[in-house]
């Protein structure tokens, strides 16, 4: 295979293992000290938690579903539990493994599954919703839920903003009841400022994968956003990824690339078939780099328009003179810092996400776009027909095929490898001899 | 020159040899076409059957290997034509070989034993866009087959029938097997054979359109693969689609083929 570009393995890979690694041991060790565990989704508001003590640990539910897709035995074992408990297969495929482990008692890192103290959870995806209820309900804990549900950002006013306020001092009272300890605004207020800088500067990391070569591809970065996705208001992502996005522009002022023979940009869509991620590769043998998505950038990234009309991670506000000093400021920060995720919009109109897609398409410089219709979870798919006429509809070459990011039985790897081909063969792209 | 090209599908293996004719004066390349449609031999594995296959068409036309200069495969079992310069796919192939026969073609729907496709074409050949069945065959050939069978008419049989009634009746089965239920019943309610027939090509026409839509369609309509000998297949396709004419070449099964052999030739080059 013809190297176009140099390449070479991230430095920071390792530390990013070991730093997932260690989430996941503290939350299963959290009781040993006399610590706190809670669980939610890696959308949950988790800076509120954390202005519960340095020793609260949370287990969000979707990024741990997805590390068990990667074991297809324990994965399995995981979904056969929750259906014959008697739910339903074409559920959302990462609640079925959670439940699955946990009425197995079994837990991925080792030992039985740990028992949350509280679950704290925001609605805006069905699942989610109704995810939890069951935990909260089968482990006998307290429950609470912040409805995030208020429309798209660009619509939000000041009521709307009120209402999921009010919630999250609700919120506060509920977590000091569950836990009996005083809520400190210092450690909420340090949770709200790291949880900005992780996904800005996630977003910024995103960003510099515009150049060309792209300095990322998209199967390393899904081992580096998931970090956002565990803990994105502790101060270790936060200081990770400043850490990683110095590392990043180093490789693109050194044109580094992801993948050596890059000659066609890919983007794709929905979460991956976890256990095939190796689909990534075998677009690689066509020098296609797939340079992210909507997921991957904004799932946890924050983004704004900037002043020359594009997309960049969200300034962070003490960065244009707001400081945040009290409890009521940052709830209000926070809240509408959360309600401008982009991840969030089409929950409420389809265009809004396919208008998002072409802004990648165009600033990315994307030849193609790869769309997994995934069939494991409802949220993320809802109106992704919609997003594939739209980017059709703007000329954008667009291939579809059916998956599931966590129920491996629903994934046929020869047909998507023939589909890919297909696609390759469209956009004027030959196998490269290795 | 003389290229080949081998679809290697789950049933049958098609092969096209295409010699290029150089015109004085002419502005395109001509090509005379050779073909040969063979049942997968049962007793062989496909690679060995791929093998026998070419060989018995070079011995028919009187030919070496080695005066071949290209051959592409296509199909379900196109990986194991390992004799082939390049494999591509039928989305590529069919495309082309319909474009070949129907310059003005926009607008490609094969619907083979198994798989249908509807691709949209440029003024090349090429295809710009495809959408194909997912993990049901509710919209191939396979389930006309099989509903021909309940029946108790082969499927030239069946597809006249079609033709034979004016009736509506929409099938309600999203499955092939659960189809067949629903074929009993309407056989035992003495539902005319015509219109048994009718409602279940309307019902893969119907799916094979939903599928062709995601594609759009626009211009020339061609249908390829094995389903263009099933007349009452087209005419429900037309209902479906709303055209009024869909082109069918004189030889459907071999259109991947050929779609091979000329983009073997065009690489030659």
């Amino acid at each position: 295979m013809h190297n176009k570009y140099p390449s070479e393995p991230l430095k920071l890979w390792k530390k990013a293992k070991e730093l997932r690694e260690q989430y996941y041991l503290n939350y299963a060790r959290a009781k040993d000290n006399g610590g706190l565990r809670w669980s939610g989704s890696a959308w949950a508001l988790d800076a509120l938690p954390a202005g519960l003590g340095e020793d609260v640990y949370s287990l969000t539910g979707e990024p741990y579903a997805a590390a068990v897709s990667h074991d297809r035995k324990f994965a399995k074992e995981c979904m056969d539990a929750a259906e014959s408990y008697g739910f339903a297969r074409d559920l959302c495929s990462y609640m079925r493994i959670y439940w699955g482990g946990m009425h197995l008692d079994k837990y991925l890192f080792g030992g039985k599954f740990p028992k949350p103290d509280f679950i704290f959870q925001s609605q805006i995806c069905c699942s989610h919703s109704k995810w939890y209820q069951h935990v909260a309900v089968a482990e006998q804990v307290p429950q609470f839920y912040v409805d995030v549900g208020v429309g798209p950002y660009k619509d939000l006013t000041d009521a709307r903003l009120d209402y999921v306020v009010g919630q999250l001092n609700e919120g506060i009272e509920f977590l000091e009841q569950s836990s009996g300890r005083k809520f400190n605004d210092e450690l909420f207020i340090k949770a709200v400022k790291n949880e900005m800088r992780s996904t800005s500067r996630w977003a910024d990391i995103c960003a510099l994968n515009k150049v060309k070569p792209a300095p990322l591809d998209e199967k390393t970065m899904y081992s580096l956003y998931v970090l956002a996705t565990l803990s994105k208001s502790s101060q270790w992502c936060a200081d990770f990824y400043d850490e990683l996005y110095e590392e990043v522009k180093d490789r693109v002022a050194r044109g580094i690339a992801a993948v050596p023979n890059e000659s066609v940009r890919m983007m794709s869509d929905t979460q991956p078939p976890w256990s095939f991620l190796k689909i990534f590769r075998y677009l690689e043998t066509f020098g296609a780099v797939s340079i992210g998505s909507l997921y991957t950038f904004a799932l946890e990234g924050i983004w704004e328009t900037k002043p020359d009309g594009t997309w960049g991670g969200r300034t962070l506000p003490w960065n244009k003179g707001i400081e945040i000093n009290d409890r009521q400021t940052a709830l209000r920060l926070y809240a509408d810092w959360n309600l401008s995720k982009p991840q969030w919009q089409h929950f409420y109109d389809p265009r809004i996400k396919t208008e998002m897609m072409l802004r990648i398409v165009k600033e990315w410089q994307v030849d193609g776009v790869m769309l997994h219709l995934n069939r494991g979870c409802e949220g993320l798919s809802l109106g992704i027909m919609e997003n594939r006429m739209g980017i059709a509809k703007a000329g954008v070459p667009i291939m579809t095929y059916e998956g599931n990011m966590g129920d491996e039985r629903e994934f046929d790897e020869v047909r998507t490898q023939a589909r890919v081909d297909a696609f390759m063969e469209q956009l004027g792209q030959r196998r490269q001899p290795a | 020159m003389i290229t080949a090209g081998i679809d290697m599908g789950s049933r049958t293996v098609k092969v096209v040899l295409l010699e290029e004719i150089k015109v004085e004066g002419a502005p395109q390349l001509k090509y005379a076409i050779k073909k040969t449609h063979i049942m997968m031999p049962g007793d062989l594995d496909p690679d060995q059957a791929a093998e026998k296959v070419y060989d018995d068409v070079l011995t028919g036309a009187g030919l070496k290997r080695d005066q071949i200069s290209a051959v592409f495969a296509t199909g379900a079992g196109r990986k194991q034509v390992a004799f082939a310069t390049e494999g591509i796919t039928e989305m590529t192939a069919g495309a082309k070989g319909a474009s070949y026969m129907f310059p003005l073609a926009r607008t490609v729907v094969d619907v083979g034993a198994e798989e249908g496709r509807g691709m949209k074409t440029d003024e090349q050949g090429r295809a710009v866009d495809f959408a194909g069945n997912e993990k049901c065959a509710a919209g191939a050939g396979s389930f006309a087959e099989a509903m021909s069978r309940a029946l108790q008419m082969n499927l030239k049989e069946f597809g006249d029938a079609s033709l034979l009634s004016d009736k509506t009746i929409p099938m309600n089965a999203q499955c092939t097997v659960f189809a067949e239920s629903e074929v009993v019943s309407l056989i035992h309610s003495a539902t005319p054979k015509n219109d048994i027939a009718k409602a279940v090509l309307d019902a893969v026409a119907s799916r094979v359109c939903a599928m062709v839509r995601r594609v759009g369609i626009e211009g020339e309509v061609v249908l390829i693969g094995g389903m263009v000998h099933n007349a009452g297949f087209v005419q429900s396709l037309k209902n479906a689609m709303g055209v009024d004419k869909i082109s069918l070449p004189d030889m459907p099964e071999y259109i991947s083929a050929l779609g091979c052999a000329l983009i073997a030739a065009e690489r030659q080059h």
